[in-house]
């Protein structure tokens, strides 16, 4: 029983963490429908910065994180653009070609990466990584608290920029549709471009977490593809607070089938999970769409 | 018709009459070493493409096929002491049952869902496989390979021999289902899948039947992989590497003949082959990428689409 609470603890801390990482993927998956499987690549590449700036600077990783965001929103607006011009704007298949370009685009990114760096794994140092907070048996990292705590807050913050500004609203008018937004005298390739450049400058931030949680290797990015995309989906598509939801509830899942049935059958959980979604609930847990 | 139908038969025997004949007179082994990858790849993308292309269903899960064929072979190997035909057969037969599978998701699921559900099949399949301690877990396990039979000196002459038959039947199937009624009713419901039904296309039915020769395609193809190593662990069986691959080599070659296929895949992967020789294998990811990215924004239709549009050109130009 024990065993079992530790588990669901340890669990809601790696399911908000998993929230972060898959936040700016439900951004720009979820409402702007682009078929992002680079994101996960990105996410890598975000740690890869937080990691140099931390090396060399002795920087706290976070705020290295937040260092790097600008320079994400910027990859972001320009990896839009790239995008719509070669796909959204011609039409067909879109959706298909998108997922074989962004597939390009992520082995690229680990290539270089590869070259730039090796394949060894990456760590990055602060006073709370190692160390761990003691409550009756249960022993909690310190890391993943500030993983958890900086998920919550990333969720909250996002939810409030999709909801009460201006510009936040304006994306969520144009995942509902795109046409009334243009109807409005409002430019819908602006804001899906803005949206996308917000959904990746996240990423500097899930980075930093992603390195602070365990140390990354350039590879590492195809193990999340199917949490992130997992989480999304779960989540129904462009839900903030269900993404959240849906990230805990694959993280206790993870961890319960680690301690139960053991660690080699964890990479399958997030994967199975989503095709029980989209095999009997394609609009989400949570979804946009009835 | 009837003339480039024979065309095609003896231009498929003179290949594999080169392709023996290079086994008897090449003293060196490593232009079979090489061959083989290049014509498995070939193969691999000629049955992809049967769903991919023609049905225009993108199916991520090329890996979780080849796996599922060298892990087939593992098995029979390690059981039964198999010979390689059986092995294939076998490989065969439940590639088509897991088309089959993947045919029934269809029902549900379109475009990218599709491609992420495939995504999601091969992880699933490659745990399964990776908590499967008879066939070495996530270890892998070593094969020896038996004796070799008559007419071949070497075992990997044999297996680029049989590699070479693989991709004579997967081109002539890819070029049977083009030019027959199955072909056109793919292409129908690729453009449009209600219109197609609506119009009295069986669609399910293709789909199933595109699933399924192409699934067992695919398994076949792996299947001569364990014996070609000599050993086989989960995560190079399963790699993404093959999925993206395959995908990318009928891209680049463009998806609406089936001569696309053969072409990207005799383009990429001799390119790759030849930079991994040269340079390292990183660098043949890179390419991967950088062609696969550069050929999906620049040209869409493939290396066929640019042939003809450059041909339409010419001819306009004459007139």
């Amino acid at each position: 029983m024990d065993l079992l609470l530790d588990a669901v603890v340890t669990g809601v801390l790696l399911g908000c963490f998993y929230g972060a990482v898959s936040l700016g993927l439900s951004v720009s998956f979820g409402l702007l429908d682009v078929p992002h499987v680079a994101h996960p690549a990105f996410l890598v590449l975000a740690s890869y910065g937080v990691f140099i700036i931390n090396e060399q600077y002795g920087i706290d990783p976070l705020i290295a994180g937040l260092l790097i965001t600008p320079l994400f929103f910027v990859f972001g607006l320009i990896a839009y653009r790239l995008y719509y011009e070669t796909f959204e704007k011609r039409g067909s298949d879109a959706g298909v070609r998108g997922i074989a370009f962004f597939f390009g685009v992520a082995f690229i990114i680990e290539v270089l990466i590869i070259i730039q760096f090796g394949v060894d794994q990456r760590a990055v140092t602060a006073d709370y990584i190692g160390k761990s907070w003691r409550i009756a048996d249960t022993r909690i990292p310190y890391r993943m608290l500030v993983a958890f705590a900086v998920a919550a807050a990333l969720t909250i913050v996002l939810t409030l920029y999709l909801s009460r500004t201006f510009m936040g609203r304006a994306i969520r008018a144009v995942a509902q549709d795109q046409e009334a937004l243009r109807l409005m005298g409002a430019n819908p390739i602006r804001v899906k471009q803005w949206a996308f450049g917000i959904a990746t400058a996240v990423l500097g931030i899930a980075g930093a977490l992603l390195i602070i949680v365990a140390p990354v290797d350039p590879t590492l990015d195809r193990a999340y593809i199917g949490r992130t995309f997992c989480v999304v989906v779960m989540a129904g598509l462009g839900s903030m607070s269900g993404t959240l939801v849906a990230a805990i509830i694959l993280g206790v899942a993870e961890t319960i089938v680690t301690t139960m049935v053991g660690a080699s059958w964890a990479p399958a959980i997030s994967f199975a999970m989503l095709l029980g979604v989209l095999a009997v609930r394609p609009q989400g847990l949570f979804g946009r769409r009835s | 018709m009837k003339r480039s139908g024979a065309a095609f038969w003896i231009g498929a025997a003179a290949f594999l009459a080169v392709a023996f004949v290079m086994t008897k007179v090449i003293g060196n082994q490593y232009p079979f070493f090489a061959g083989y990858v290049i014509l498995q790849f070939i193969a691999l993308a000629v049955a992809w493409s049967i769903l991919g292309g023609y049905a225009g269903y993108v199916n991520f899960g090329t890996s979780a096929f080849y796996g599922v064929g060298v892990y087939a072979s593992v098995f029979l190997v390690k059981a039964f002491g198999a010979p390689l035909p059986v092995q294939i057969l076998t490989a065969a037969a439940i590639g088509a049952l897991m088309g089959f599978a993947l045919g029934l998701l269809t029902l549900r699921m379109q475009g990218i869902f599709f491609s992420i559900a495939t995504i999601a099949l091969t992880i699933i399949i490659e745990t399964v496989v990776t908590n499967w301690r008879y066939v070495g877990g996530a270890a892998g396990i070593q094969i020896q390979r038996p004796p070799v039979t008559a007419p071949f000196d070497n075992y990997v002459q044999l297996l680029f021999f049989i590699q070479a038959v693989l991709v004579v039947l997967a081109v002539a199937i890819s070029r049977y289902i083009q030019n027959s009624w199955i072909g056109r009713g793919l292409q129908a419901l690729k453009d449009d899948e209600l219109a197609a039904e609506c119009s009295g296309v069986p669609t399910l039915r293709l789909k199933l039947l595109a699933c399924v020769i192409s699934g067992a395609l695919l398994c076949a193809v792996g299947a001569p992989g364990a014996m070609y190593l000599q050993y086989a662990d989960p995560s190079s069986a399963f790699n993404l590497n093959y999925s993206v691959s395959t995908l990318a080599m009928s891209l680049i070659g463009g998806t609406a003949h089936w001569i696309g296929p053969v072409i990207g895949a005799i383009v990429l992967s001799t390119t790759q082959q030849l930079l991994t020789v040269t340079i390292s294998s990183e660098v043949n990811v890179l390419v991967l990428g950088v062609m696969l990215v550069l050929f999906v924004v620049g040209a869409p239709e493939g290396i066929i689409g640019l042939a003809r549009r450059i041909f339409h050109r010419s001819n306009e130009g004459r007139e």
